[in-house]
This record gives C-alpha cells, structure tokens and sequence, in this order.
C-alpha cells in the first residue's frame, strides 16, 4: 500500500536494535547498585522499620506513572501538528508502560499503607490522584483498542490525552481540597524535606534505574508496535490481491 | 419440491407493500423478481425468509423436509453481508457454517468456489466490498439449504465474481435447489421466470 | 446443539477482540464505584457500611450498560436475520448469547469485586458476602437486560432506552443482593433467608428472560 510511509520507522527501528542491548546492561547495572543502595545502605525508618524501604519502588514508579502521561502528551502534539507516524507509534505504547508503572506505585502504596494506616486502602489526596491517573491510562487504553484503524485511533487519543493533561492538576488540587476538608491534618506526610542523605542518594539511584527501565521498555514496545503495523499494511495489501 | 404463494399481502409501517402476489416454484426453477424501485422486491423475499409478517395469504412447501419450516430450509442473502469485521474470513464462514448447518461444512471448498481460499486468516474488516459479498456467498456453498432467497446478489460484485456466481446457481439449479432472486440486471440464467411486481 | 455452541463461541471471540467489550464492564464498574467516595467522602467507617451498595449498584449499572450493544450489532450487520433463520429454537439462540454476554461482562464484575471492595475498605466477610451474592445476582442482571436489549432493537432505538426499561424490574435482584450481603455483614435476618430468595429470583429471570427477549425479537420483525 504506502511502503514508504515505513521507511523512517524502520530506521528508528535500526536505531533502537542498536541501542537495546546498551540499555539493557545499563538498567540491570542500576538496578543492582540501587538495590545494593536501597536494602543495605539506607537506615531502617524509626517508627516504621523495613517497611519504609517499599519507599524505593514506591516513589520511583509514582514519577514514572506521571512521566508516562508527559511523554504521551508531548507526543499527543506530535500526532496533531506534525502527524508522524512515530509519533503515534510513541503515543500508544507508552499507555500501557505507565499504566503499570501507576499501578505498581498503587500496589506498593496500599502495601505500604496497611502496616502504616491499619488498611490497605485510604482516600489519601496523592494515592487517590494516582488512582485517577491509572483510571485515565485505562481510558486511554480501552481506546486504541476499541477503534482498529491507528491513524483514527491516535487523532482520537491524543486529543483524549491532551485534555487530561490539561486535567490532571486541576484534578489533583480537586483531590487535595477535597480530601483537606474532610480529614484535616490527620493525613500522614511522606516525605517532604526532611529526607537524610542516606535515604536521598539510594532514592535517586532507584529513580534512574526505573527510568531506564521505562525506556529500555518503551523503545522495545515501539518496535514491537512499529512491526505490528507493518504486519497490517502487508496483510491488507494480501487482502487487496486476493482476487479470483 | 415446491414453494407456492397465494395472494400474498405485505404491509409495512401502516403502507401497503405489495398483494394479490402470486408464484409457484419447483426444484431446479428460478424466479426473478423485478419491479422498479419501492415495488416491495426485497420485502417479498424477507416475508419468504420469515423476516416479515405476512399480512394475509399463503405460503406452502411441498416435499423437502417436513419437520422444517421454509426459513429453516432458505439460505437469504441480503443487502448486509452478516459479517464480523473482528473476525476472519475463515472464522466468519466457520461460525455460519456451524449455526446454519447440521452436518460437516465445506468451508475450504466454499472458499475456494468464491476466490477467497488464499487469505482464510484475515479478518473481514480488510475485505472490500466485493469481497465481503464474496464470502457472504460462501456461505450458500458451505452449508447445503435448498432454497436461495437472493436479494440483489450480484451487486458490488466485478465481472468475473459475477461469472463464478452464476456458475454456483447453476449447480445449485442442477441438483435440485430452487432459487428466488430480487434483481434489476439480468440473472445470467436460462428458463428464468419473471414475477413483476408494482406498476412498472 | 452444534450451532448454539458455535453463537455462544463466537460471541465470546468477538467479546475479546478488537473493538469487543469484554473489559469495558470492569472499567466503568472501577470508575463508578472510585466515584463515590468523592460525593460521600472518605469516611472508611461511612464506606465500610455502605460498600456492599455501592457495589451492588456499580455491579446493576455496569452490566446493564454493556447490554444495549448485545443484539444491536447483530441486527445492523444482518446477522440477527440469519440467526432468526437458524434450526435453533430463537429462544435457546437468545440464551446463548446471554451465557456468552454474562461469561465476557458479569463474570468479570464478580472477579473484580472484592479488589474494589478494599477501596471502600470492606471487612472480609463482607467481600466475600458481596463476591458470592454477584456470582449469584449478575445473571438475573443479564437476563432481565436482555429482554430490555431485545425490545430496543424492535424499536430501533438505543442508547438509554434499555436501562430506562430495566432498570426498574431489577429492583428485586437489587434489594435482595444487597440484603443479603448486608446481613452476611451485620445481620439481622441470616445470610440464607435474602440469598434464598436471590437465587430463587436469578432462576427465575433465567428461565422468563430469553422467553421474551425472543417474543420481542420475533415481533419486532421488519
């Protein structure tokens, strides 16, 4: 049909056969310092334990769940003003890399939150933004796989994920007010700038190490994407020729 | 055997359709229905398939299996081709084939007497129209029912599918099935009966 | 045999490919019952007691809204036509496509309904009272719905007509899940006497539902 429409994904695809196998290394090596760092370096909490090193998957993947949705709308903007096929391709795979990202940060929050609150779940304001956040993902997501034809389906997404990206502060400053109201300051901080270095320097380790992770995974979902497409343009070319 | 209608009446929507219509058909006959446009063609055969109340007179099956009723011995094939975009070609065919029939399908066969055979694994939402309508007359080919209610069949078809059609309703005709066809070109067939309907 | 096995197949197939429902139900039942708290507040003891409700009610909505497609896409495609043409008994074909709607939709809401209810911080008896009342309430949910799908298509309309029309006849499943996952929780009456009835009311909507989702069919004819 339009092969030359595959020419500069496949050159991405070069691209990205190349850089895998370095990204690859680099994530597992951080990964090892981090959790070198993470279980034996960093203190235990005083009032929680061991528990607080949860903290190290934690807080890492609530970044990259944000993250995830950045980049989706950076690229949402690229499938509207420039319409590249990348950009799609870009767009797509990174719903589901951070949706799971979101939902680890979920999992690991309502881990962390039944030693520390007494139940696994509390409308606490930053867990119930995550929740919202993974919700959209999931939207974002029943989408590409509700319309089969992903030039439609990418118009459609990217102006779903700019509007929520346009939404999510005011969704989480909604949370904030919402959840203020009605428990004042019974809510448990985390965080904040009371972080000793001990904790800070594995924290940031971890952090580029999920990161890394994000893009060694992102990269291969692109090319697994990149070929599926090409896939279709070849069978709808088969069913094209297939004539008596 | 042998469908025969008597004064048959058809009302839709509060607007008389069509009455007073009349046909016999035995096996290896067919009968085109024409009429210009609106003249109730494509609700004849829907009143046949059982797709339509009839509004008064009769419908009668002489011989073919007595336990089934004409809708259950019809194959009808509309202006929808019946076909699931998600699923493929082969799956289409498999499902009717196995909804529709009782016993084994030749469903590689049907595909083949349709030009379809090369591509089974691709789903119906890559076929063109013509190919749609294609596989939707496989259907026809994989389960055996003795009538065929044809609603404009030929339509969306391009000149050699047209040819492969009427070589199946001739083998149809030559082992005994009996056709009724909705149509304002030419069948293609000899010895055809005409039913005008409307004023045309 | 062979040809309501191979509608109950493909429905099933089409549920789970591109463009099917399948999870559909499970997403909006998440989003309905995470939206609640947020009207009443994060009051876990508040949530904790009205958590079998809320559930319930997601459950009713969910399933009910994933029905308007069941014979609506059939009937656009002209596969309604051919299935009406079948040797298969309209009625069992119509419960087929039930079975095949409550496997891809109503199971799903019973697997997910214990995870939402740690969101509303539900005790475990609780979970499992609102788990077991589901398994047991979601297909009288389908089967009531069915007859509301079936009367859209002869009506051609869709969209909100069929939970307008249905809603107010699952009022019985409503009350009786609900109560008796109330009183697995609390009391006062036992489990067994609001469950009784439950399943009583599912075998009912069973047997009654295909009967006239088939007689709405048939006269919906055109």
């Amino acid at each position: 049909m339009r092969l030359s429409e595959l020419a500069n994904p496949s050159r991405f695809n070069a691209l990205a056969e190349r850089l895998l196998p370095w990204l690859v290394v680099a994530t597992v090596l951080a990964f090892a310092l981090g959790l070198y760092q993470a279980l034996f370096v960093a203190p235990d909490d005083y009032q929680q334990g061991a528990t607080v090193k949860i903290m190290f998957i934690h807080v890492p993947s609530a970044w990259l769940g944000m993250l995830g949705w950045a980049l989706m709308a950076v690229a949402a903007l690229g499938t509207l003003v420039w319409r590249h096929p990348l950009a799609d391709v870009a767009m797509k795979t990174a719903a589901p890399i951070g949706a799971a990202f979101t939902l680890i940060c979920l999992v690991t929050g309502s881990l962390w939150g039944r030693p520390t609150w007494g139940t696994y779940w509390v409308w606490d304001a930053r867990l119930t933004s995550v929740l919202i956040l993974f919700l959209m993902y999931l939207g974002v997501i029943a989408l590409w796989r509700t319309v089969e034809d992903p030039s439609r389906a990418a118009r459609a997404a990217a102006i779903l994920t700019l509007v929520g990206a346009v939404n999510l502060p005011i969704i989480k400053f909604s949370v904030d007010w919402w959840n203020t109201l009605h428990q004042p300051a019974s809510v448990l901080r985390l965080g904040g700038s009371t972080i000793y270095p001990t904790i800070l320097t594995p924290l940031l380790i971890t952090a580029i190490a999920f990161t890394l992770l994000f893009v060694t995974l992102h990269l291969m979902a692109m090319r697994n994407e990149i070929l599926r497409r090409r896939v279709r343009t070849l069978r709808l070319m088969r069913a094209a020729a297939a004539n008596p | 055997m042998r469908v025969s209608a008597s004064n048959l009446a058809c009302v839709r929507g509060g607007r008389e359709i069509f009455r007073n219509v009349n046909f016999s058909l035995s096996s290896g006959q067919v009968l085109a229905v024409v009429g210009p446009n609106g003249a109730g063609k494509s609700s004849l055969l829907r009143v046949v398939a059982g797709l339509l109340r009839l509004e008064s007179g009769r419908l009668d099956l002489e011989g073919g299996d007595p336990e089934l009723t004409i809708p259950e011995q019809a194959h009808y094939l509309g202006h929808q081709d019946a076909l699931k975009a998600a699923l493929s070609v082969a799956e289409n065919l498999a499902f009717w084939a196995g909804y529709l029939g009782t016993g084994p399908a030749a469903g590689d066969e049907a595909l083949e007497a349709v030009g379809l055979a090369a591509i089974p694994d691709l789903p119906a939402g890559y076929l063109s129209a013509g190919q749609r309508r294609r596989l939707s007359i496989a259907r026809l080919v994989a389960v055996r029912r003795p009538i065929w209610l044809l609603d404009e069949a030929a339509a969306a078809l391009d000149q050699a599918a047209q040819v492969r059609l009427i070589d199946l309703m001739r083998a149809h005709l030559a082992s005994g099935g009996l056709i009724l066809a909705a149509t304002h070109a030419p069948l293609g067939l000899d010895g055809v009966q005409e039913l005008r309907l409307g004023n045309g | 045999m062979a040809a309501l096995s191979a509608l109950l197949r493909r429905d099933i197939r089409l549920a789970a490919r591109v463009g099917g429902g399948a999870l559909m139900g499970v997403l909006f039942f998440l989003i309905v019952v995470a939206m609640v708290p947020f009207a009443l507040g994060p009051d876990l003891a508040l949530l904790a007691r009205t958590g079998p409700a809320i559930l319930w009610v997601g459950a009713l909505l969910a399933s009910l809204l994933a029905l308007d497609r069941l014979f609506a896409a059939d009937h656009e495609d002209g596969s309604l036509d051919l299935i009406l043409m079948g040797r298969a008994p309209l009625e069992l074909a119509v419960a087929a496509k039930a079975l095949a709607h409550w496997l891809t939709t109503g199971v799903p809401l019973v697997i997910a309904a214990p995870l939402l209810g740690l969101f509303l911080n539900l005790a475990p008896a609780a979970i499992g009272a609102v788990a077991l009342t589901l398994l047991v309430g979601t297909p009288a949910l389908t089967c009531i719905g069915l007859i509301g799908a079936a009367l859209a298509v002869a009506l051609r309309r869709g969209g909100l007509l069929v939970p307008v029309l249905v809603l107010p006849l699952t009022v019985p499943v409503l009350i009786f899940g609900v109560a008796a996952s109330n009183a697995a929780l609390a009391g006062p009456v036992p489990f067994g006497t609001p469950f009784t009835v439950l399943v009583a009311l599912t075998l009912a909507s069973v047997v009654v539902g295909p009967f006239a989702a088939a007689a709405a069919l048939r006269h919906g004819l055109d």
